[in-house]
């Protein structure tokens, strides 16, 4: 299909993905409060932090304010920058169900996106409260100023939640290739969990596994815009951490498109 | 007894083989569990990095813990969840129909359905995590302290299992909640740490609402021989009660269950 008639396919679809999020608002809540693992991490660290702050490699001292400012933002990036895309391929291969929308003159891809997107405004509602709560603990001193600094963040966010979004396309096209990819999504999710900074700023880590981190995309998913928000990060230092971000973007972006393409015609719709 | 014994001998059998038809899944449940052990190890280093003592607990010491936690993560990963997550989806097909016809108690049929064996993978790191952390601290656990710990073990999954049951008679009520089992594994995540490392409010949810300090820190003191033993029995005696209660809920909603369909 054009893309003119994608683009005029969009509003409808986002539509559409807006309704269901909302239907089921209370798996989504759920859903939601099973990511209390910043949470978790912010009782352990600010506990730590109350001892006696936490000196990090690059000099920075974290005390409590700092970890509090950090994992809260954590919290909203991780449901912003989310996707489930993988789960939904692999039932919809294993069921058949993937025939219905290769019938659809969209591009299957395109919609597992809008689908995605569409759950923002409700996961956003979600994090107000999360939002109020960190501005309350830190005050509104810790707000970023300056519209360099926002843009960074809005583009490393774009960027993380598409990194997520690829990755789980890859993933979930390789359920045409193996049946069920979804212990594949498992090792990812937990090699995510370790290197993204989900658990502990990156800034923490030994100094051989940060420079490590750097190359992996996981640091790229979390770290990156939480650092950018949280002022951790320079927006003019965080231009070569931008540059491989977007890097991996094009990188999963192509092999997701070459993964689909071949995966497809293995594709062999039982059920449906 | 002995029938039940029997019965869960042929339910094991039916898993064995499931389990065997699935090798693959040994090698790949290895590798998701040395990452997801590598996420409990990995904070614990960083914090001990610049300090020898977090609120009494050694370096070592919380590794207690944290084994702990793995090896309760493997417990409730191939022995409780598989069975249960099954009763929720049956519920709502209204397939329970021919469990319940069953001449055998329902719970028991329930929980012994399915048990994931190759999760047998996160015992090994959990025993590895022991080794290591006893070999730093340069002793071994007393006889008393292995035997206290054992039985707590045992209370420990006794608790895991009934806030389970609690959680699945939640499903004869409200009709979708296969996702409150995540939740429920989120919340769990927390007693990877020490419980007096929280502070606070969130201390006390911990030890009284959902007992995690029973489930990790308990055992690990127990087992680093300085548990007192008027914590011991209050733990097998709150053990013995949440199972009770949770017999009773279960009992009350197989009541409440009017097959969905068919």
């Amino acid at each position: 299909m054009s893309l003119k008639g994608t683009v005029r396919a969009m509003p409808t679809l986002l539509r559409v993905g807006f309704s269901e999020a909302v239907a089921y608002r209370a798996e989504m809540l759920i859903w939601v409060l099973s990511t209390t693992m910043p949470f978790v991490m912010l009782a352990l660290w600010s506990s730590v932090a109350h001892e006696q702050p936490v000196l990090a490699e690059s000099g920075r001292r974290f005390g409590e304010a700092e970890f509090t400012a950090y994992f809260l933002t954590t919290f909203v990036v991780r449901q912003l920058a989310s996707s489930w895309a993988a789960w939904e391929m692999n039932y919809e291969v294993r069921t058949g169900a993937l025939s219905m929308r290769l019938l659809r003159p969209l591009h299957p891809l395109v919609a597992y996106g809008a689908e995605n997107i569409a759950a923002l405004p409700m996961r956003i509602a979600v994090c107000l409260p999360v939002v109020a709560l960190s501005l309350w603990a830190v005050g509104t001193s810790a707000v970023p100023r300056g519209g360099l600094r926002w843009l960074a963040f809005l583009a490393a966010l774009l960027g993380a939640w598409l990194i997520t979004f690829l990755a789980n396309v890859c993933i979930g096209c390789l359920s045409l290739f193996m049946q069920s990819s979804v212990k594949v999504m498992e090792v990812w999710l937990a090699a995510y969990f370790v290197f993204s900074g989900y658990l502990i700023p990156i800034e923490l880590f030994p100094g051989w596994l940060r420079q490590a981190v750097d190359f992996l995309p996981w640091r790229y998913q979390i770290g990156l815009p939480v650092e950018l928000l949280s002022s951790m990060q320079e927006p003019a230092g965080a231009l070569p951490l931008l540059g491989v971000q977007w890097a991996y973007v094009l990188g999963l972006g192509l092999l997701a498109q070459l993964l689909w393409r071949k995966g497809l015609s293995r594709f062999a719709a039982y059920g449906g | 007894m002995s029938r039940y014994l029997r019965l869960l001998l042929v339910q094991l059998r039916a898993s064995a083989l499931l389990a065997v038809q699935y090798r693959s899944d040994f090698f790949i449940d290895g590798v998701i569990s040395l990452f997801w052990t590598a996420t409990a190890i990995v904070p614990l280093l960083v914090v001990f990095q610049d300090r020898a003592l977090l609120q009494d607990w050694s370096m070592a010491e919380a590794m207690v813990v944290t084994g702990w936690f793995v090896f309760l993560n493997a417990i409730l990963e191939g022995g409780i969840n598989p069975g249960l997550q099954a009763v929720v989806e049956q519920i709502r097909k209204g397939t329970l129909d021919f469990v319940l016809l069953k001449p055998a108690d329902s719970q028991f049929l329930v929980s012994t359905s399915r048990f994931q064996l190759w999760r047998v993978s996160n015992l090994l790191a959990a025993a590895a995590i022991f080794i290591f952390a006893f070999h730093r601290m340069g002793r071994l656990p007393s006889l008393g302290g292995i035997l206290a710990s054992a039985l707590l073990l045992v209370a420990a999954t006794a608790v895991l299992y009934s806030l389970w049951i609690l959680t699945v008679s939640a499903a004869f009520f409200v009709v979708k909640v296969d996702n409150l089992t995540y939740l429920f594994g989120s919340i769990f995540d927390a007693a990877r740490w020490p419980a007096t490392v929280f502070r606070g409010v969130v201390r006390f949810v911990f030890t009284f609402v959902i007992p995690l300090a029973l489930m990790t820190t308990y055992p690990a003191e127990a087992l680093l021989g300085r548990l007192e033993a008027s914590k011991l029995l209050f733990s097998l005696l709150g053990a013995a009660a949440f199972t009770a209660l949770a017999r009773w809920v279960w009992m009350r909603s197989i009541a409440h269950y009017t097959s969905a369909s068919s």
